[in-house]
């Protein structure tokens, strides 16, 4: 089976960010780039798949600039046979993104699709499903584990308190939150093969952005803390501090 | 858990590796900052190699992580190699001996002076860790001077007998297979000395712990027993013809050590910059104080010199045109350098730069038989000396 990945290049969720100059996007200088660890989850479970099945493609796929080709050697190199650069400018619309993406896999006879369950610098969750209606497919999100049973897919969803098991036909797609896909190191033979598998790179064919961000800030610097009181008698100060001042309780 | 370990490049160094490169490098640091160093302290503290490491580094693909593919290995260049050395010492050094040796003193003379028989016996076993080695050279009393070795190989009856001791040998006690080295003529003859693939599982052939160190604790150090082993004619390495076979092996191995020593440094300086921005004396960080500033000035210094000295060594290497003396001096420099990082990181740390909850003083310790094995510091001064004046002193 066809499986296609759908990956997104990220800073480094150790990185330090800094707002750029035009308070719109942050500076890219001096931050390492790396593939969304939750599209690393997806990545990681695509392979399993195509192991466990003997056969079948992986297919990497993302949108971006020529440095997102780094994100497709990444999971080229973790085991990804080909990778897909959609050429375009990344933007904040996930629908215009999922748009692009969509126009790529519809070409293709893929009948599963995985994405991290959201990318690690924006949080929108919004791409997976969009991409799931575009292609009329159903979709089951922040998925920690599932089977292939035939033309169906089994996936145990991460929800409050528990877990839920759903089941769709196949073509779907899925979103993978962390569970049981620990990624794999790229090895080296990984890397070095990596160099030469098929990156292909085509222009994006992407919709207009109805969605921009009009500016960006670092959360205040933290301040020193408050010491209210000390044992039992400080005890109803804090409360009130906290219901009232932190708007925590 | 700690942050994740950021490297230390103060020249760009990094424009000037490939992205493979990077991405080799990058890869082997997260594999030591996930599996190395939570376990390394008490592997330390308790005397021994953490072994559980052997297979992830197998299927990594650093054990001889620069010979050919079609032996089942990563088939990396020398600079991608050397940076793996340099991450794994950043760990600690008993990790980057345990790789250097399967790699450069065992799967690279299989590799360099086997039998095509032998390589495909051995070499994918030995990448993949699911057989360990070691190489015997020195002796007891034979350790600058191993051309008078008197481990002796003798033929009988279709038959080679190996006879002597074996001192200092990395992963001895723990290795399925030893490359042992012995003379086959007169003692004394360098001609005569030939490599043998020797199975330790053989009658009489034992391995003993080097108990009492008190530098690379975690690391298997052995001396190997020879008495009157028998191995079939087939087990002699083919291409071995005297003295210099081991020491193109130990060339190798002297290469990753050049590396491993910066990767060593790294560590402790890294430790020393965070740890001086962090404790407070007097009126603020010690970072802040003029002794502490050139400490670190030295170490950063030092490391970026080592750096680029390992760089240019590993490019001469994958072009063909490395010298031996090029690797003396890069391992006797950068070894240099890294115990004096070292032990000025464990002076910055204060008290706490005793303790094993920090590096630095177990790199220290380690240091110290890195500046001793491989040809001591003092002896790679002598072949320097050799090759400036064209005068051997030794």
């Amino acid at each position: 089976m066809n499986i296609f990945v759908c990956v997104k290049r990220v800073p480094d969720t150790e990185t330090r960010i800094r707002v750029g100059a035009d308070g719109q996007s942050i500076d890219p200088d001096g931050v390492k780039f790396v593939v969304s660890p939750y599209d690393e989850f997806a990545i990681e479970a695509a392979l399993r798949l195509k192991e466990a099945a003997g056969e079948g493609e992986v297919t990497a796929l993302t949108l971006g600039d020529a440095q997102a080709q780094d994100a497709l050697r990444s999971a080229l190199a973790m085991g990804a046979d080909r990778a897909v650069l959609l050429e375009g400018e990344v933007t904040p619309d996930g629908l215009a993104t999922a748009r692009a993406l969509a126009a790529e896999i519809e070409a293709a006879d893929a009948p599963l699709v995985l994405l991290g369950v959201k990318a690690a610098d924006d949080d929108q969750q919004q791409v997976g499903p969009m991409l799931a209606i575009l292609l009329g497919r159903p979709c089951a999100t922040a998925v920690s584990s599932f089977e292939l049973n035939g033309d169906k897919v089994t996936c145990r969803r991460e929800v409050e308190g528990g877990t839920e098991v759903v089941e769709l036909p196949l073509p779907a797609v899925v979103t993978i939150t962390k569970g049981e896909f620990e990624p794999r190191y790229a090895s080296l033979k990984g890397i070095m093969a990596a160099k030469r598998k098929p990156l292909e790179t085509k222009p994006a064919q992407t919709a207009d952005s109805r969605l921009r961000v009009e500016s960006m800030e670092l959360p205040p610097e933290r301040t020193g803390g408050k010491i209210v009181g000390e044992g039992a008698d400080a005890v109803p100060e804090l409360v009130r501090l906290l219901r009232e001042e932190a708007n925590a309780l | 858990m700690a942050p994740s370990f950021k490297g230390v490049d103060f020249y760009d160094l990094d424009s000037l590796f490939s992205d493979e490169e990077k991405m080799v490098r990058d890869t082997i640091r997260e594999w030591v900052d996930d599996q190395v160093m939570p376990v390394i302290q008490e592997a330390y503290i308790e005397r021994r190699f953490p072994r559980d490491l052997i297979a992830g580094m197998g299927e990594l693909g650093m054990l001889g992580a620069n010979l050919p593919e079609e032996y089942g290995c990563a088939g990396l260049n020398n600079v991608a190699y050397g940076l793996i050395m340099q991450e794994l010492e950043r760990g600690d050094s008993g990790i980057r001996s345990f790789a250097s040796v399967q790699g450069a003193l065992v799967m690279y003379p299989i590799y360099a002076f086997g039998s095509e028989e032998q390589r495909r016996e051995w070499l994918p076993r030995l990448a993949s860790g699911e057989a360990i080695g070691c190489f015997g050279l020195t002796e007891p009393d034979y350790g600058s001077n191993p051309g008078g070795m008197v481990t002796t190989a003798r033929r009988s009856d279709g038959v080679w007998v190996l006879n002597g001791t074996k001192m200092w040998i990395t992963n001895g006690s723990m290795s399925d297979v030893a490359i042992i080295w012995a003379q086959t003529g007169e003692i004394g003859d360098t001609s005569g000395i030939r490599g043998f693939v020797v199975p330790t599982d053989l009658p009489g052939f034992s391995a003993r712990d080097q108990k009492g160190k008190l530098s690379l604790l975690a690391s298997d150090t052995s001396e190997l027993h020879l008495e009157d082993v028998e191995i079939p004619e087939s087990a002699i390495l083919p291409e071995t013809s005297g003295l210099k076979n081991p020491l193109m092996c130990l060339t190798q191995a002297r290469y990753g050590i050049a590396w491993g020593a910066v990767g060593a440094a790294m560590a402790c300086y890294d430790e020393a910059l965070n740890y001086a921005g962090e404790r407070v004396m007097f009126d603020g960080p010690i970072a802040g104080k003029q002794i502490q500033q050139t400490r670190l000035a030295d170490m950063i210094t030092g490391i970026t010199q080592g750096q680029l000295m390992a760089y240019r060594l590993g490019r001469m290497k994958d072009e063909g045109t490395m010298t031996p003396f090029q690797v003396s001096m890069a391992k006797r420099t950068n070894v240099d350098m890294a115990c004096e990082v070292a032990r000025e990181a464990r002076r910055l740390l204060g008290g706490n730069g005793i303790l094993v909850e920090y590096s630095a003083m177990r790199h220290m310790a380690n240091l110290e038989s890195v500046y001793t094995y491989e040809g001591t510091h003092d002896i790679h001064g002598l072949i320097l000396g050799q090759a400036v004046t064209g005068l051997a002193a030794y």
